[in-house]
């Protein structure tokens, strides 16, 4: 059966946790507690939840003086705004001045489909990932959303994170045993022909990408970054070394994401054949996600064809 | 308690180190550090609640320089009361100094980082609304320019600032009526400045800003700000203190020459001599 979850309210679920034992966990919205699937949060914790009305810039600014104060803030307000029009207090109210601040930028990505570029944010990892002392994560499922959000509320320091709207087929099992460890990737899948690395919603599509590979007797690698800063280097090495050549998947600008990130550490210590997809230079053409990522080439076929060209390259064959 | 007599030598102490600090440097904010040099004094030696030897005193009160770039006074205040030693200020300015042009929260004394304008105001709401969660007591003091009015995410944290009931919030506006390019009338005019903020929901004082007596009873806060918090206009003068600074816009962040320095301080000395003679005919406590 499909997954009919969303992450954002997986996320909301584990803060109604949190929150339970820890009176300095808050909650605060643009506007947007409907939206961020807070509005249980908001109801059973009144005491624990902000309201900013529709001002983006001041509710990074109140979280900030909050955390100063000792709380642990998580600001949920979408993506597309938090990461464009409060940048400057997210890079001096929070990165500078070094306040425990959990920056949620929901329906990140494009996720609001038809809304348009305005209500996109693929410029987000970017951005945040060249402010000094930000953590910048985006987890695959729910239950990566879940771990994820225990996990940076006891981590100190300021972390963006970007999750979508709709709900994502699952990457892990319920019952999976693994801790989410921030910048530390998860190897999904062993392989040794070469490796696919993505972060949030593609790390599915990256899946399934190695499941048809597999068919032809490629085994295709498969890296969850779900933290793309602080970077797990070691991993992209590794995969660099071991594996040969590599293909990142995300759902962001083709320019200063997380392929960007990857060719920064394989450009300088194992230059090996990459292909970066992702969303061109261009407005995002309007659709749901799946249609998009498939008009882009982010689709299990499309990262099969692409892996054999590669392969082609650097010797592999397809048995 | 500091007497208003002690509250005016130590302002013009402050003005003499802050001139010789800029002059040293070769460079500063200095017409803005002038003119919220008596409010500074006014908050730090006499209302705000704070200790120099436990700078994270969990009760204290907190101070957020939203108009970050007239930092120079503050330096020289937070070194007079023991935060970090005198001798640093010589730093200020210089290759790998914590005493930078703004503030920096590296420095014992300081609560955030500020320099971009418009960012301090939503801070010490998140600041003043964490002590009413939290049923805690103390006061947060946000000092802002008057150009600096002109950004509007200021207007953004005075909505939430009375929304959430926050009379433990004072912000203050420095009202020199300077900016860099020249009258803030002229640039982005900003009167009726009072009845924004009374629009806006705040307890509004305006008072003179180098007048003690105005500036404690209002900084001290007052019943009637009961539920609201509370814009101290302090009309000042840039450049106070200072005859051919005063007034004067490309004092902004002019620096001043050997013998202006010299000219200064004998100003400010003058000043210093007629308070002794004032001390002698009275005694009158802040």
């Amino acid at each position: 059966m499909p997954n009919t979850i969303p992450n954002r309210q997986a996320m909301c679920e584990a803060l109604l946790e949190l929150a339970e034992s820890d009176r300095d966990i808050m909650v605060l919205a643009s506007d947007s507690r409907g939206s961020a699937a807070m509005a249980p949060f908001a109801k059973r914790y009144p005491e624990q939840f902000v309201e900013t009305g529709i001002a983006e810039q001041n509710i990074v600014g109140i979280a900030a003086g909050l955390a100063h104060s000792g709380k642990t803030p998580f600001v949920t307000s979408p993506a597309c705004f938090l990461s464009m029009r409060s940048i400057e207090q997210i890079k001096v109210d929070v990165a500078y001045s070094g306040t425990n601040v959990k920056l949620v930028g929901i329906s990140g990505g494009i996720s609001y489909g038809a809304l348009g570029m305005s209500h996109h944010s693929v410029q987000d990892i970017a951005v945040t990932r060249a402010i000094p002392g930000l953590a910048v994560v985006l987890p695959a499922d729910r239950h990566e959303t879940k771990k994820m959000t225990k996990a940076i509320a006891e981590y100190e320091g300021g972390v963006y994170v970007r999750i979508g709207r709709n709900p994502v087929e699952d990457v892990y099992e319920e019952n999976d045993d693994r801790e989410f460890v921030l910048g530390k990737a998860v190897r999904l899948k062993d392989g040794t022909d070469l490796t696919l690395i993505a972060a949030g919603e593609t790390v599915r599509v990256a899946l399934d990408a190695a499941e048809l590979l597999a068919q032809d007797g490629i085994r295709a690698r498969v890296l969850n970054m779900h933290t793309i800063k602080p970077l797990d280097e070691e991993a992209i090495v590794a995969a660099a070394e071991e594996t040969g050549a590599i293909i990142t998947l995300e759902e962001h600008s083709v320019f200063g994401g997380l392929g960007a990130a990857v060719a920064e550490v394989t450009a300088q210590h194992c230059p090996v054949p990459l292909r970066i997809l992702g969303i061109p230079d261009e407005p995002a053409i309007a659709g749901k996600t799946a249609e998009v990522f498939r008009h882009y080439g982010i689709s299990a076929e499309h990262v099969k064809e692409l892996a054999e060209q590669l392969l082609k390259r650097t010797g592999v064959q397809a048995k | 308690m500091a007497t208003v007599l002690e509250l005016k030598r130590k302002s013009l102490q402050i003005r003499k180190e802050l001139l010789t600090m800029i002059h040293g440097a070769k460079g500063g904010h200095t017409g803005g550090s002038l003119s919220n040099a008596d409010i500074l004094t006014a908050l730090y030696y006499e209302v705000m609640k704070h200790d120099p030897h436990h700078p994270k005193l969990p009760d204290r009160d907190r101070f957020v320089a939203s108009k970050g770039h007239c930092v120079e006074s503050l330096w020289c205040i937070l070194a007079d009361l023991g935060y970090f030693p005198q001798e640093e200020l010589a730093t200020f300015s210089q290759f790998g100094t914590r005493l930078i042009g703004h503030p920096n929260n590296k420095v014992p004394g300081i609560e955030m980082n500020t320099g971009a304008l418009g960012h301090g105001l939503a801070v010490s709401v998140g600041m003043a609304l964490a002590a009413k969660r939290d049923g805690k007591s103390y006061r947060v003091f946000c000092l802002m320019g008057d150009g600096e009015q002109a950004e509007g995410s200021i207007w953004e944290a005075a909505m939430a600032g009375a929304h959430y009931k926050l009379d433990n919030l004072v912000g203050i506006i420095d009202r020199n009526r300077l900016q860099i390019s020249g009258s803030t009338e002229d640039v982005m005019a900003l009167e009726p400045l009072d009845r924004k903020w009374e629009a806006f929901g705040w307890h509004v004082v305006t008072v003179d800003g180098h007048d003690y007596d105005e500036l404690l009873k209002a900084l001290r806060g007052s019943p009637e700000a009961d539920g609201k918090p509370t814009l101290v206009l302090a009309n000042t003068i840039k450049g106070k203190g200072v005859s051919f600074a005063e007034n004067k816009p490309e004092w902004h962040h002019h620096v001043p020459s050997d013998d202006q320095l010299k000219q200064a301080h004998e100003e400010l000395d003058a000043a210093l001599a007629a308070l002794e003679g004032e001390e002698e005919r009275s005694g009158t406590h802040a």
